[in-house]
């Protein structure tokens, strides 16, 4: 059974990507300098929704769709991941992103609350096609800054931007 | 038997090797590029380039040995990069970060309340990111000066540096009404928010009486907070009448500052007055 596993693994990445678990997520709420305790459930929804962002994420990247990011993305990282992704569907390209493992940890919450801050260490797979060939596959682990802002039912992705490795 | 299953297993290997990668010597660029600047990536074969990341990819088609040059503009947003040369022989990676500029060109700045009341402590709140021109968040440690401006007194002033793109600062309004400038600056940008000092709420609220034709005119004198300004009219003052027993109530808002109401005499009726959470004077109607 696992030597089938592993040849489908290798004849197949994408196969072992779709069967993939959940990631697995980590937080440190803890706020260094805070203008602004962190409630305990604003942080779950804030999490919450930048899990999914990824899952967003994910798919418009896969589909060459930038729609798809519309309900988790706004502004700068809205603009920059749908440019991303307009290029892609340009010159025939898809990526295949899966996150594997996330480490969260919070950094500032403004004094307004109208933005939320922090670092994800991200363990992630990546596929990269061209139209429609498997060009590469790598694994990689980078931190992001993220920076959420809250819309009318949820927080929004407004920065995604990977930090010096 | 054993001699199958290795030749299958070399087979499946050497079938998957296009896909494989792995930091290789043969293609060359450097670990960091600043956002927006060109560089040059060269590689010992033949192929295509691929500049994949989030924020951006890029196609390029590469020959042996003639380094490629990506002119200046080819890579604006900051984030993790990962290159790859795909050739006929197999693959080639390597990541590579581009960084954001360190001059700031644009600053989000949040400042709230915009309408507060005057001589609060620590009553208004600003927030910044700072980006650069290409919309990357600097996060390099970056000076960032907050100034309170109001129409009396000496404009406040913080400097803090930004953490991770950003900084915030809390700040006292002054004992005057006027609207105020809250400037967030960062190099040579700065935003400006304007923030209304109004009056706080009434202090020492004082009424008199008099007879009228319905009875008993009740009138404020200018309503004022406690440093001096005029309460804004529109403020709801509430006059109360209590006597046998009943009491009769009339809310009036301030009118040229000062609030009026007509109320029925009644001999030894308790008339009184407040807004808010602030009492004013009790005149007893013994007449």
């Amino acid at each position: 059974m696992l030597k089938t596993v592993l040849i489908s693994a290798l004849l197949f990445p994408g196969l072992a990507l779709v069967a993939a678990s959940p990631a697995k997520v980590s937080v440190d709420p803890e706020l260094s300098t805070a203008p602004r305790p962190l409630e305990p459930q604003t942080e779950q929804a804030a999490v919450r929704d930048y899990i999914q962002s990824w899952q967003a994420m994910q798919s418009g990247f896969d589909q060459n769709r930038p729609d798809l990011l519309n309900a988790d993305f706004v502004g700068g990282a809205m603009n920059k991941l749908a440019g991303t992704i307009k290029q892609q569907a340009v010159l025939g390209l898809r990526t295949h992103y899966q996150d594997l493992s996330h480490k969260i940890q919070f950094l500032f919450y403004s004094p307004e609350g109208l933005s939320i801050e922090f670092t994800d260490e991200v363990e992630f797979d990546l596929q990269v096609f061209d139209h429609g060939h498997l060009v590469a596959t790598h694994h990689e682990t980078a931190r992001y800054l993220v920076m959420m802002s809250p819309s009318e039912v949820r927080w929004r992705v407004r920065v995604f931007q990977a930090l010096q490795g | 038997m054993t001699t199958r299953l290795l030749f299958l297993a070399a087979v499946i290997v050497f079938a998957a090797l296009p896909a494989a990668l792995a930091q290789d010597a043969g293609l060359t660029l450097p670990k960091t590029v600043q956002a927006g600047q060109s560089f040059a990536v060269s590689s010992s074969g033949n192929g295509t380039l691929y500049i994949i990341g989030p924020g951006q990819v890029l196609k390029k088609s590469v020959r042996l040995r003639e380094p490629l040059q990506l002119p200046a503009g080819s890579l604006v947003n900051a984030g993790h990069y990962l290159a790859i040369l795909a050739s006929d022989s197999g693959s080639q990676s390597a990541t590579f970060d581009v960084l954001p500029s360190q001059n700031p060109a644009r600053i989000s700045f949040l400042a709230e309340p915009s309408r507060l009341p005057v001589d609060l402590s620590d009553g208004v709140a600003g927030a910044v990111y700072v980006f650069d021109r290409f919309g990357n968040l600097i996060v390099n440690p970056t000076p960032v000066s907050f100034e309170l401006s109001v129409p009396s007194g000496t404009p406040q002033q913080h400097s803090v540096v930004t953490k991770y793109g950003a900084a915030w600062t809390k700040m006292s309004t002054t004992a005057h009404e006027g609207i105020g400038s809250f400037v967030a600056r960062a190099g040579d940008v700065s935003v400006s928010r304007s923030v209304y000092q109004v009056a706080g709420d009434p202090c020492r609220l004082t009424m008199t009486v008099q007879p009228s034709r319905q009875g008993l005119q009740l009138q404020t004198d200018p309503v004022r907070d406690c440093s001096g300004n005029p309460v804004p009219d529109g403020t709801i003052v509430s006059f109360s009448e209590s006597y046998d027993g009943g009491i009769s109530t009339a809310d009036v808002p301030l009118k040229h500052g000062i609030a009026k109401v007509d109320l029925p005499a009644h001999r030894g009726g308790l008339l009184s007055v407040a807004s808010g959470v602030v009492l004013g004077n009790q005149i007893r109607w013994e007449k």
